[in-house]
């Protein structure tokens, strides 16, 4: 679990797989070792291949000054016995890779050459860097694992709460509230507050850590989501009719009426945009830094109730009746892609925060998952109570909620899974349900209340502090606020691809001359319209002028026209010369001619 | 990974995680980020220090100390020169230095000494000290010529200078009379530049619309080459010091390479009339130009366009340049009698950073050069307000040019092929090399 203070598990079943981290100086393992010998082999291949490539001489200054850094022995006589930088492994190297290398420009283009290899350089080694700094990071993750023979979805909450450290097993609690459920559930950004929407008008947040409730209102209409904004001191709640925007004392700032019927809401917090979708098929967008609507999309399918966002490219899926799942940008009025996903309709979606893959349920009680950077199936269960509400954690774990029933899975898209990791009872039906970031904790809003279940290996156990760090001060909410303003993404710049921007613009020809007569005022490559001169003496009559516009007509041709005519009769010489020599050869008769059959 | 203490106290502040997962639109923030810092450079883009006033003319050369940062000396059409102090802002001595103008001035290489020539047909040298109370201000020694100087230089450890009017004559200090007089069948000669590396060889402009180069040690001129207008004054580039810079009279400047003069390297333009000074930066990356269109214009040495351009309402044409040698100010003498001080690099904070302050800076300048070809930044960071006058005859100069082009491809085209040949613009001005 994220929490420091941590306590070993003992004789039970319950606990974290900690496997000790391996340093460099500790007895080399056999996988070290192996690591290390493969690094060295690359290494060395690495020189004698750039032995053998002529590299510029600045490059080979470079190395050679590299080179120099380790030094294999000391005055003292002793070898260093870890020579070199200490290796890095291979798959956390990966994990910090942003792109392949560019391709060198063939010719020339010295400068551009230099240029490339030396921004290699700096990201390589910024790459590098930030993979030694992960042996730094304080926390490690882990999952729940069983005894032989024993299922962990056994494992009750009450278990886990029995044994875990006090603070962790204050995460498991139940709020009891029946009279107005059942309930939404969004947390903030940083996982520290909890915001309750109740279905007959119950708004609630909390400080769930430890259980202060920040404000309590009841809105005496029908609540139909509940959503943080950009930081704690606002939410947004759909209501009955109108939106509207409360914020952290539960004072009405705002009542949108421009949004309408809303039934859900996802919030895009780079963006500042809050992205509705509504009873009457309208997706809108909703900027909350200077309270504009940026976009309307009809979409024209019937009523919305089923919406997530793509965390990593902040593109819209909207779930529909027909089975389809459909993405939406604020750009475009037409969908991005549509996607025929189920058979019945569509109950609820959900996307990992890599934007990798999709996970779908639908009323043909099926559950798939895809492959959303290439629109592809991967996996499809069958669950027999079909899932409700989806959820995914920021390490992957997969809720799906069957009734009042809560399951968990794990790792859904690579191996096919049968049973759930983990599963819980609740009172009554499902209605909400979200995973608590940087938390191993999923809250489960139905019927009864709200239930805050605990989950192993659930949430990232590494926060950063300049993004989303639980533990701030207000103070620092307040610089982090206006840092994020500052670098808010415009909406213009949301799209499939989130790195089409750091991409090269392989403009078409046609789009740079528009700059270019753009730029300039005039078009330099239009042709002027040929107008014959005016002749005196009847030598500007009607066919006359004809002929003379016909000597200038198609100008710019008449040079190829002739090349190849030219061309053409020379190749066709040619043959005739052959053709003519070979003749004259074979009719030389040789004295051997007469044994020839 | 930078383990300073600036650094530690923040992660103790701010656990981070660089996981890439942890942090989506990197490419989107990064590119938010650069349009700000290339919007706030705008604004902060407010290049105008100072004005020196003092001077009872219009200010005609200016000579940096050799070795005091904070020194400038300037020459007026009136004779007087004047001494600044830069970081107040105020003339330190005033001396009456010649009959008519003071044509051209340098500081010794040692720094304790100046020369000028002037209209008097004199080349004067002055302590770089104020005389003491009571004492008379007099040259240290005055040589008397035959004809007008227009233009004089120092060597860079010797003592030994160079002038330039009808010929480009080579002194030594302790001699009244040249060591050393070149002519190559020209009448005058406007400006001459010792090179700051090969310190025997110089570059003179003559009237004759040429560039000449000399040896010192030899008799004769090594080379030159005419182009089609007359240069006004040369610079050597003092990093790589076999190219140097001429402002032209055809509004541009070109840069050669010494060796190879039958083209120049680049050609910048932007000048909408004649270029009457150039100065390199000390860090050879750059140089700055002054027009008498009234405006200062810094050029990237191999960039055919300028990235900057500066001007004031109340500044009148811009008689000569200087580059500071901290590479951060430029200082402009013009006609309206005042000196002017300038940042080099228009929005720079000046005065200590505080480490966070640089931090920030650095990273957004690599921010504006990894973005800086995105239209929407490139549009911001290149736009400039120019006075109206400026404005329309640029575009004047366009269309001219333009249709000078659309000519010659018209007679191009309707001529035998191959008998008109396509000449390059570095090709256009240059007539030839003679050697």
């Amino acid at each position: 679990m994220a929490s420091p203070g941590e306590a070993v598990v003992g004789d039970t079943h319950v606990g974290e797989k900690k496997k000790p981290t391996s340093r460099y100086w500790e007895e080399p393992q056999e996988d070290g070792k192996n690591e290390n010998k493969v690094v060295k082999d690359g290494e060395q291949t690495e020189q004698s291949l750039e032995k053998k490539t002529r590299q510029t001489q600045k490059a080979k200054k470079r190395k050679q000054e590299e080179d120099q850094g380790d030094g294999n022995k000391f005055i003292s006589g002793k070898s260093d016995p870890f020579p070199g930088p200490a290796p890095i492994p291979e798959d956390r190297l990966q994990k910090f890779k942003r792109r392949d290398k560019t391709k060198k420009p063939r010719r020339q283009h010295y400068k551009l050459k230099d240029m490339i290899t030396r921004s290699e350089e700096a990201s390589e080694m910024a790459q590098k860097q930030a993979a030694r700094f992960d042996l730094l990071l304080p926390e490690d993750a882990g999952f729940l694992e069983g005894d032989e023979d024993e299922d962990t979805c056994t494992i009750s909450q009450e278990d886990i709460a029995d044994v875990v450290d006090i603070t962790s097993a204050t995460k498991y609690f139940d709020l009891k509230l029946s009279q107005f459920g059942p309930y939404r559930v969004d947390y903030s950004k940083t996982g520290r507050q909890l915001l309750l929407g109740g279905r007959r008008g119950h708004v609630a947040c909390i400080d769930w850590q430890s259980k202060q409730l920040m404000c309590e209102i009841n809105v005496m209409e029908s609540v139909n989501d509940v959503k943080w904004l950009h930081s704690e001191a606002m939410y947004a709640v759909a209501q009955k009719k109108w939106l509207h925007i409360y914020d952290s004392n539960g004072i009405e700032l705002h009542c949108i009426r421009k949004f309408n019927d809303v039934l859900r809401m996802q919030f895009l917090p780079y963006h500042f945009l809050l992205a509705t979708a509504s009873a009457t098929s309208f997706l809108q967008y909703l900027d909350v830094s200077v309270g504009k609507e940026v976009a309307a999309i009809c979409t024209k399918t019937g009523r919305l109730d089923v919406m997530c966002q793509n965390p990593h490219n902040a593109v819209i899926h909207l779930g529909h009746s027909n089975g389809t799942v459909t993405l939406w940008s604020p750009n475009q009025k037409e969908a991005l892609v549509k996607m025929l996903c189920h058979q019945g309709g569509v109950r609820s979606v959900t996307v990992d925060k890599t934007g990798t893959y999709m996970v779908t349920s639908g009323m043909d009680k099926k559950l798939k998952v895809y492959d959303i950077r290439a629109f592809k199936p991967l996996k499809s269960y069958f669950l027999p109570a079909g899932a409700s509400c989806l959820s995914l954690s920021q390490r992957g774990l997969l809720s799906a909620a069957t009734g009042d029933i809560v399951q968990v899975y794990r790792d859904v898209w690579n191996t096919p899974v049968s049973k759930p990791y983990m599963a819980h009872r609740v009172q009554r039906t499902i209605w909400g349900m979200n995973f608590c970031p940087f938390e191993d904790v999923l809250g489960v809003g139905h019927g009864e209340g709200f239930t805050s279940m605990l989950i192993p290996g659930a949430g990232e156990p590494n926060f950063d502090g300049l993004d989303a760090n639980p533990y701030r001060s207000a103070k620092q909410r307040q610089e982090w606020e206006v840092k994020a303003l500052l670098e808010k993404i415009q909406p213009e710049l949301i799209s499939l691809d989130p790195t089409e921007l750091g991409q090269v613009d392989r403009a078409t020809f046609e789009q740079r001359h528009q700059d270019r007569v753009k730029a300039l005022g005039f078009d330099p490559l239009a042709k002027e319209k040929f107008i014959p001169k005016y002749k005196k003496k009847g030598r500007s009559s009607t066919g006359s002028v004809e002929r003379r516009k016909r000597q200038v007509a198609h100008e710019d041709q008449r040079d190829v026209i002739r090349k190849t005519a030219e061309d053409k009769m020379k190749i066709e010489k040619e043959r005739k010369k052959r053709e003519k020599k070979e003749a004259v050869l074979s009719s030389q008769r040789s004295a051997l001619d007469r044994f020839k059959k | 990974l930078d383990f300073g203490y600036h650094n530690i106290v923040i992660w103790h502040k701010f656990p981070r995680n660089y996981d890439p997962a942890l942090h989506p639109f990197e490419v989107s923030r990064e590119y938010t980020r650069a349009l700000n810092a290339t919007k706030l450079e705008r604004v902060f883009a407010k290049p105008f220090l100072a004005s020196l006033d003092g001077h009872r003319d219009g200010v005609n050369c200016m000579a940096k100390h050799t070795r005091n940062l904070s020194t400038l000396l300037s020459g007026s059409c009136d004779g007087e020169v004047k001494l600044w102090n830069l970081t107040k802002h105020e003339c330190v001595r005033t001396l009456q230095a010649h009959e008519g103008f003071v044509r051209g001035m340098v500081v010794r290489y040692c720094g304790a000494s100046f020369f000028t020539v002037g209209d008097d047909k004199t080349i004067k040298q002055w302590k770089m000290e104020a005389p003491g109370y009571g004492e008379e201000e007099e040259p240290l020694n005055t040589i008397l010529g035959k004809t007008v100087f227009t233009g004089l230089d120092h060597h860079q450890k010797d003592a030994v200078f160079a002038t330039c009017g009808q010929q480009v004559d080579i002194w030594d200090e302790q001699r009244s009379s040249p060591i050393r007089s070149f002519t190559w069948g020209v009448d005058s000669f406007s400006s001459v530049r010792f090179n700051p590396v090969e310190t025997e060889l110089l570059a003179s402009c003559a009237s004759d619309r040429s560039i000449v180069l000399y040896d010192m040690r030899e008799s004769a001129p090594l080379k030159k080459v005419i182009m089609t207008m007359r240069s006004n004054t040369l610079c050597w580039n003092p990093m790589e010091a076999y190219y140097f810079t001429c402002s032209n009279e055809d509004y541009n400047l070109y840069t050669y390479d010494m060796r190879y003069l039958d083209r120049p390297v680049t050609v910048h333009m932007d000048h909408v009339s004649a270029v009457l000074d150039v100065d390199y930066s000390p860090t050879g990356k750059e140089f700055v130009s002054a027009s008498f269109d009234k405006t200062i214009r810094i050029f990237p040495k191999d960039s055919g366009h300028s990235r900057e351009v500066y001007h004031t309402k109340r500044m009148q044409h811009v008689i000569c340049i200087k580059w500071s040698s901290d590479n951060k100010y430029i200082l402009s003498g013009s006609d309206e009698m005042n000196i002017r001080l300038w940042k080099a690099n228009a929005a720079e904070k000046l005065g200590v950073l505080a480490p966070r302050e640089r931090q920030a800076a650095n990273y957004n300048q690599k921010l504006k050069e990894k973005f800086q070809h995105h239209p929407q930044i490139r549009r911001i960071a290149h736009h400039r307000h120019l006075p109206k006058n400026i404005y329309h005859q640029t575009k004047e100069l366009r269309v001219m040019k333009e249709a000078r082009r659309r000519k010659y491809v018209n007679v191009r085209k309707h001529s035998k092929p191959g008998s008109v040949p396509v000449v390059s613009e570095k090709e256009k001005h240059v007539v030839t090399v003679v050697k």
